[in-house]
């Protein structure tokens, strides 16, 4: 988040005599923009706001507060009947999905676009990079039945593992497209120097690419962590007992279970996105960049 | 977030080879891409065969030439819905673009705004599409919701049971959920316009709706590209979004072609037909980022430069 300042003159300018007018008539706040962007601030938070405080207020008291009101005495007995609802183990399925893909994805993208960048005189190389660019446009809805059959015959129906693996693959293209573009800007000066000291390519992979490329790496799985915790397609057509749900899925089923207790609801949102928005408090910079991964780098 | 496939994103051309040692370094590509062909590339030939059989989901596959699709193409259920996966498109497109571009110049040139509020502003972009259905589902409910708490009568319509709301209220919820995220597009872009621009235009006198005009709007041109592109592909898979909040309804007013083909496919067991969906699907998503891509009009050069 770097401090430029756009629409500001230069000292110079204003310093010469009709200065002073120009840059008042520059300065003048963006009414418009200001305008929007606070009461899209206000749209941004009010459902965030109704769903927290709803959370801490009984069932019987929610029909007679104002909705707008938290509650004078705050309850976490909605907090109970989620916890009672079997949420930690729909959180660790998410937690293990969520690491079990993000990890090997990141991994093999990382070596893939070493791979491509290095070789890049090899046809071969080129052919799978096309591919994986074509991979972009390919949308996880349109081949999801063919996965799904390739899942029924692997005998993986109904595990976590099956969850895991298609997602590790649609995380692939995007990832060796960020990191591909990352690694092209190491300065060759460095590899010839690894080379010369006689350093393997996968000792120059792990010893000189890795550390310089960390931050997109983090980027990268950032972005597909994200991704594939919030994802809903694969652990709704891939599994199917209780026992494998994943977060977002848990949601949707506890929704319909709880049917009009909107405050247990409520909790049930807010407890499984806390966790989120408490490592987006910590590394806020990193995940914003991670979001637009590849979209301005 | 696997619904954002930009198909635009292109690589730089490769540099100049570093001498085209390919032996070494090739198998370290190899379990990307055995791992992509696998679950990327057989499921597309996949679907597109599969659109060819009889299938159930659970039994036999059984061929069964071009039955799946006449069935498919005479359903009137197909147009309806190409007609609601447009109206999503273009309508979310329409309220996204012009708030987006908006707001990112704002977030751009706002320090303050940007160091304490963008905190807050962002957290759509944390949450899954099933959360803020499920959200908006509770805060809209004509019993139990927002408006019939605060006891206004404007407010505490039957959102979600009205065609037209319906397709509204989802428009709506788009929007809350991704406009922050083009916003940030927008705002790296504004950040990159050289400051010597608009100096150069207030000396002769320009004020901010011309700046606006005639620097930053044509500067922005290609991540504009981007981001539509971003929108329209990715509005064509909107899939948990409307499958949690309104299930294809009231009636069929929201069912758009990624529902269509999952209700086809694993509600009704005929995994034929929504295979000639899925296909549908594919080619529609094809011809309009490469249509995109023309309006573009810079072939060669990397889109993301742009952003």
């Amino acid at each position: 988040m770097a401090t430029v300042t756009k629409h500001r003159p230069s000292p110079s300018v204003s310093g010469t005599p009709g200065g002073t007018r120009r840059r008042n008539k520059a300065m003048a706040y963006n009414w418009l923009g200001g305008g929007l962007s606070w009461v899209w601030l206000f749209v941004v938070m009010l459902p965030i706001y109704w769903i927290v405080i709803t959370s801490f207020k009984t069932q019987s008291n929610y029909f007679i507060t104002n909705p707008l009101v938290p509650a004078s005495d705050l309850t976490f007995e909605n907090y109970k009947t989620v916890i009672e609802s079997d949420i930690v183990r729909y959180f660790f399925n998410s937690v293990i999905v969520t690491l079990g893909a993000t990890v090997p994805a990141v991994l093999v993208s990382f070596m893939a676009a070493y791979a491509i960048v290095r070789g890049s005189g090899s046809r071969i190389l080129k052919g799978m990079n096309w591919v994986f660019l074509m991979g972009l446009a390919i949308p996880l809805q349109a081949v999801i039945i063919p996965v799904y059959l390739i899942i029924i015959r692997l005998k993986m129906y109904d595990t976590l593992a099956a969850i895991i693996l298609p997602s590790i693959a649609f995380a692939i293209p995007l990832s060796v497209l960020v990191l591909s573009n990352f690694i092209r800007d190491v300065p060759k000066e460095l590899f010839e120097s690894m080379r010369m000291d006689g350093a393997t390519e996968w000792g120059t992979l792990w010893r000189l690419a890795f550390p310089l490329t960390r931050p997109a790496l983090v980027t990268v799985a950032i972005y597909n962590g994200l991704g594939i915790w919030n994802g809903f397609l694969l652990p709704l057509v891939l599994t199917q007992s209780p026992d494998q749900r994943t977060v977002p899925l848990a949601l949707a089923s506890l929704s319909g279970q709880f049917g009009v207790n909107v405050p247990a609801i409520a909790a049930s949102v807010t407890l499984t996105t806390l966790p989120i928005v408490i490592l987006y408090a910590i590394g806020r910079r990193q995940l914003l960049s991670g979001l637009t991964a590849g979209f301005s780098k | 977030m696997t619904t954002i496939a930009p198909p635009v994103v292109r690589t730089k051309e490769p540099s100049r080879s570093t001498g085209g040692r390919s032996g070494p370094v090739l198998w370290m590509a190899l379990p990307a891409f055995v791992w992509f062909v696998f679950f990327g590339i057989i499921p597309l030939l996949g679907v597109l065969a599969l659109s060819f059989t009889t299938w159930n989901g659970i039994g036999e596959i059984v061929p069964s030439g071009l039955d799946s699709w006449k069935a498919t193409l005479s359903d009137p259920g197909l147009p309806h819905a190409l007609w609601v996966t447009f109206l999503i498109m273009a309508l979310s497109w329409a309220v996204q673009t012009p708030m987006s571009i908006l707001i990112g110049v704002f977030l751009a040139t706002s320090k303050r705004y940007r160091e304490f509020l963008a905190v807050l502003f962002f957290i759509p972009l944390l949450l899954s599409s099933a959360a803020i259905a499920i959200t908006y589902k509770a805060l809209l409910d004509p019993s139990f919701g927002l408006g019939s708490g605060l006891g206004i009568d404007l407010l505490n319509q039957d959102w979600l049971g009205n065609s037209t709301l319906a397709m509204a209220t989802l428009i709506f919820i788009v929007s809350w959920q991704f406009i922050p995220f083009h916003s940030l597009i927008y705002q790296g872009a504004v950040r990159q316009i050289p400051t010597s621009m608009y100096e150069a235009s207030q000396i002769d006198g320009a004020g901010r709706v011309r700046q606006f005009i005639s620097i930053t709007l044509p500067q922005l041109k290609y991540t504009i590209i981007t981001s539509s592109t971003l929108m329209v592909v990715g509005s064509l898979t909107f899939f948990d979004l409307i499958y949690v909040l309104t299930a294809g309804g009231p009636g069929d007013a929201t069912r758009a072609l990624a529902l269509a083909m999952y209700q086809q496919g694993f509600q009704a067991n005929l995994m034929g037909p929504a295979s000639a969906i899925a296909v549908i699907l594919v080619l529609v998503g094809l011809v309009l980022s490469l249509v995109l891509r023309r309006l573009g009009g810079r072939a060669d050069d990397s889109q993301l430069e742009g952003a």
